[in-house]
């Protein structure tokens, strides 16, 4: 069995070692995509956000048990509800040698905030950020918040000076549009930027003037990370030694690495929670050809498609049992979770009487757009889904993509999908961004559209329900939500919300996998239940 | 025997030149016999195949990764054993090799189709509609075959929708093969063209007024076909390959499709974890088809080019 976290043990032995007297140790690791853009507020996902964070850093971060961290604040309090006062560290130079301070907080909060940033959930429009001095930040909101700092740890401070000078504007999505940032950086992390071609490889190496050196057990000086899309080869080339860490190594090969002499298995749960999202909102269902109707806007449709599915035969027969089958849109170890929601029961005869009810006896079609190199065995499920809702006469036309060619499909503004999977992982760790992010209506004020093309760029509550799931209900226990500071008010109204959207059959949980890493024998890693790979805690022996 | 007093058809071609030099060499006769045992096989399909991969409802997930039947876990009803999403490994390699074929079939044809008419132009005519014709078919030939695929592939997906081009997706690859194969076939016949022109039975057409379409379909064509049937055997292997590069790449047929390619692609997943009949048995049929259509293709050469006699 693979070690499920690792102990405190190899931590302490880690310590041990000292990092400048160990000459170059270098760590080369593969993943299946390439980050999406150097520039740490153009898109919000695991993957890159957690690459960045080992070169720029947030005012908080997560231990690898997940607990907040002081990075470059060195303490906060609360002076009354809505007022967070925040010490910043004083030792802290960007990567350029210029000194971090007050003024790069105020300039990361603007920018996390305006044109297309994907972070802009991260902190309210309306709040406010004030230098007191050089070393002391105030964040005033018009709402008391009392998780405001929870979102923090992939919101990174940006330093303004590099930013005016090399002209780098607002995070834009549009790959046309490349600033500076894209392929450059100036953060304030362990790990500096040496040279990156952008799909091919991209080397790191270790920024000397780290303000946290000997407080974290790596000893790596080097980085190289290739990404390698195809499984097979990503752990072939683990088993030969030309590579120390991948990830994820695909549940049919956990076995054989572990076989191996040379690899094992650092495996743990995630708390990432894998679904199929809906198209809800489009007049037209993509792919279906129906003009001017979408049956997936109907409840009873919905559950037809979440009835059809076999998850168990999914998780014992492509996960292999590697994954925890899902219920709610979060995982165990998330706040606001509880075991006592069940997944609508498996039952294609159910599924075909609803799909009768809603006037579909012979089901419909449309498309269903995958990836194959995002997730565990992504493209496998996928077709098992589609071959699934086959059998109550839907018809899933399934488009396996890239990630890069996926997300541009199925992400703002194209949303071109009738059923796609994704995953999410609640960076506060907590219920709320779910519900924020996921489950309120995206729409810029309530008398207009939802996903109104006019008024994308305004949209933030509801930033990732692409399905356009819309509920006023759950717009209004989410504001709740946010500023009821009662811990078991709080969490009454989030078992309200989850039950209101589960029965709403907002979207289709599928399931938690079990990340597998492949590790190299000598080399030691922290896997976090978030995924995120954090070069501090990696050491390489020779 | 004698060749004059053979009964049939058959018979008749057995004991010609080439028929001999079919019948003389072993190698040929197997190539031939795997070779339409397999276009055989491909075209019968529906028939043979005991289920059909299109029908998406049929595939059940609880039959994946069964090993072939004649293993310890294997069922009889998947005589090859199932790939991860439970598809009977058989029928989709019959249903693969059948889009292979088709697709091998028609580019070859378009190539040659085009390769001829271009070629002839340019080697009847000379000057500027050979330099034009030649520099093209030149500048096309620096591009391997993959490329210019995955060029238009590339190209066709800007413009199509991506239903449209799911369901166009066999005409693409079509497509992206017959281009990449006609400037071979310009070639030769440009070649051949030339130096059939000089003969006398092409002057002496000239003189009696035939008009140079007419000279160029009735007395230059069928002398220029025997090296063009060469290189289109030969091409059926290299569209073949090519179709199911494309699709291993993930480019070719949609995903869920029957496509050889497609299956090496998966197989290749499993290729560490034991599950290895998903790589091996479709590997294989790629292989033995392309190896006879080479062979056939060898034979094709012995016995039409002069020089080698």
């Amino acid at each position: 069995m693979p070690n499920i976290r690792l102990s405190s043990v190899f931590l302490a032995s880690a310590l041990a070692l000292s990092p400048a007297a160990s000459g170059a140790e270098t760590l080369r690791f593969a993943s299946q995509g390439d980050i999406g853009s150097m520039d740490p507020y153009v898109v919000e996902e695991v993957f890159t956000s957690g690459f960045l964070g080992n070169i720029y850093e947030g005012l908080v971060r997560r231990a690898p048990d997940l607990s907040i961290q002081p990075a470059l604040a060195e303490s906060w309090e609360l002076l009354s509800p809505t007022h967070w006062r925040f010490h910043l560290r004083k030792d802290v130079t960007f990567h350029d040698g210029t000194p971090f301070n007050a003024d790069d907080v105020i300039y990361s909060a603007d920018r996390v905030r305006a044109g297309a940033s994907d972070f802009k959930n991260r902190l309210p429009s309306d709040a406010k950020v004030v230098a007191v001095d050089d070393y002391t930040v105030d964040f005033i909101t018009t709402e008391p918040n009392p998780i405001l700092h929870y979102t923090w740890a992939n919101w990174y401070i940006m330093n303004r000076d590099w930013a005016e000078a090399n002209g780098v504007g607002d995070a834009d999505k549009a790959a046309s549009e490349e600033s500076y940032a894209t392929l450059h950086e100036n953060g304030t992390g362990p790990f500096q930027l040496v040279s990156r071609a952008p799909g091919v490889k991209t080397t790191l190496s270790r920024y000397d003037g780290w303000w946290g050196e000997g407080s974290v057990p790596t000893n790596v000086t080097e980085v190289e990370y290739t990404p390698v899309p195809n499984a097979a080869t990503r752990v072939a080339a683990l088993l030969s030694g030309q590579l120390d860490v991948v990830f994820p190594v695909p549940v049919q090969d956990i076995a054989r690495v572990e076989a191996a002499p040379s690899g094992k298995i650092e495996a743990g749960p995630e708390v990432r929670t894998m679904y199929l999202t809906m198209n809800q909102w489009r007049d037209t269902l993509p792919g279906s050809g129906l003009e001017g109707k979408n049956p997936l806007k109907d409840r009873r449709v919905r559950e037809a498609m979440y009835r059809a599915i076999d998850l168990e035969t999914i998780h014992a027969r492509i996960l292999r049992g590697r994954a925890t089958p899902a219920a709610l849109m979060v995982a165990p170890g998330v706040n606001g979770y509880s075991d006592s929601f069940k997944r609508y029961e498996y039952d294609p005869d159910r599924s075909k009487e609803l799909l009768a009810e809603a006037g579909y006896p012979d089901g419909f079609t449309f498309t269903f757009q995958c990836s194959n190199n995002m997730y565990v065995n992504d493209e496998a499920i996928c077709l098992a889904v589609s071959n699934m809702l086959a059998k109550v006469g839907i018809d899933a036309k399934a488009n396996v993509q890239a990630k890069a060619q996926y997300l541009e499909a199925i992400l703002s503004p194209n949303m071109d999908f009738g059923l796609a999977m994704l995953g999410t992982t609640p960076a506060s760790l907590d219920s709320h961004i779910a519900l924020y992010s996921l489950h309120m209506c995206p729409r810029a004020d309530e008398n207009s559209a939802v996903w109104a093309p006019d008024d994308l760029a305004k949209i933030v509550a509801g930033k990732s329900n692409f399905a356009g799931y819309c509920n006023p209900e759950i717009d209004r226990l989410a504001n709740e939500i946010l500023i009821e500071t009662d811990e078991d008010k709080r969490n009454a109204l989030i078992n309200e919300a989850w039950t209101i959207t589960t029965d709403d059959v907002a979207y289709i949980p599928l399931h938690q996998s079990w990340g597998a890493w492949g590790v190299r024998e000598g080399v030691g890693v922290e896997v976090r239940a978030d995924n995120i790979f954090d070069w501090r805690y990696v050491t390489v022996a020779e | 025997m004698n060749p004059e007093r053979s009964p049939n058809l058959i018979m008749r071609l057995l004991d010609s030149d080439a028929g001999y030099k079919f019948r003389s060499s072993p190698v040929t006769v197997v190539a031939g016999l795997v070779f339409v045992l397999m276009i055989g096989a491909a075209l019968l399909a529906p028939v043979i195949a005991p289920f059909d991969p299109f029908d998406k409802g049929s595939i059940d997930l609880m039959n994946s990764l069964l090993p072939p039947a004649w293993n310890s876990g294997g069922d009889p009803a998947f005589l090859l054993g199932t790939d991860n999403q439970g598809r009977d490994l058989f029928s989709t390699i019959l249903y693969g090799t059948r889009t292979s074929v088709f697709v091998g079939a028609v580019s070859v044809s378009l190539a040659v189709v085009a390769g001829l008419f271009l070629g002839l132009l340019a080697g009847y005519f000379g000057g500027l509609v050979d330099a034009i014709i030649m520099r093209i078919v030149d500048i096309q030939m620096t591009f391997p075959a993959i490329m210019v695929a995955l060029l238009i592939d590339g190209v066709t997906r800007s413009f199509l929708s991506r239903d449209q081009h799911d369901e166009l997706a066999v005409f693409v690859i079509i497509l992206a093969m017959a281009l990449s194969i006609w400037p071979q076939v310009a070639r030769t016949v440009r070649a051949s063209a030339m130096v059939e022109k000089s003969r006398e039975y092409v002057m002496a057409a000239q003189v009696i007024g035939r008009g140079p379409w007419l000279i160029m379909a009735r007395h230059i064509l069928p002398n220029v076909m025997g090296p063009v049937l060469v290189i289109a055997t030969i091409n059926l292997g290299v569209a073949i390959l090519g179709e199911a590069t494309l699709s291993f790449l993930g480019l070719g047929i949609p995903a869920g499709e029957p496509s050889l390619g497609t299956l090496i692609r998966i197989g290749n997943d499993f290729i560490f974890s034991g599950e290895r009949w998903m790589l091996i048995y479709p590997g294989l049929t790629l292989a033995l088809l392309v190896l006879s259509v080479n062979l056939l293709g060898d034979w094709l050469r012995d016995v039409l080019d002069p020089k080698s006699r």
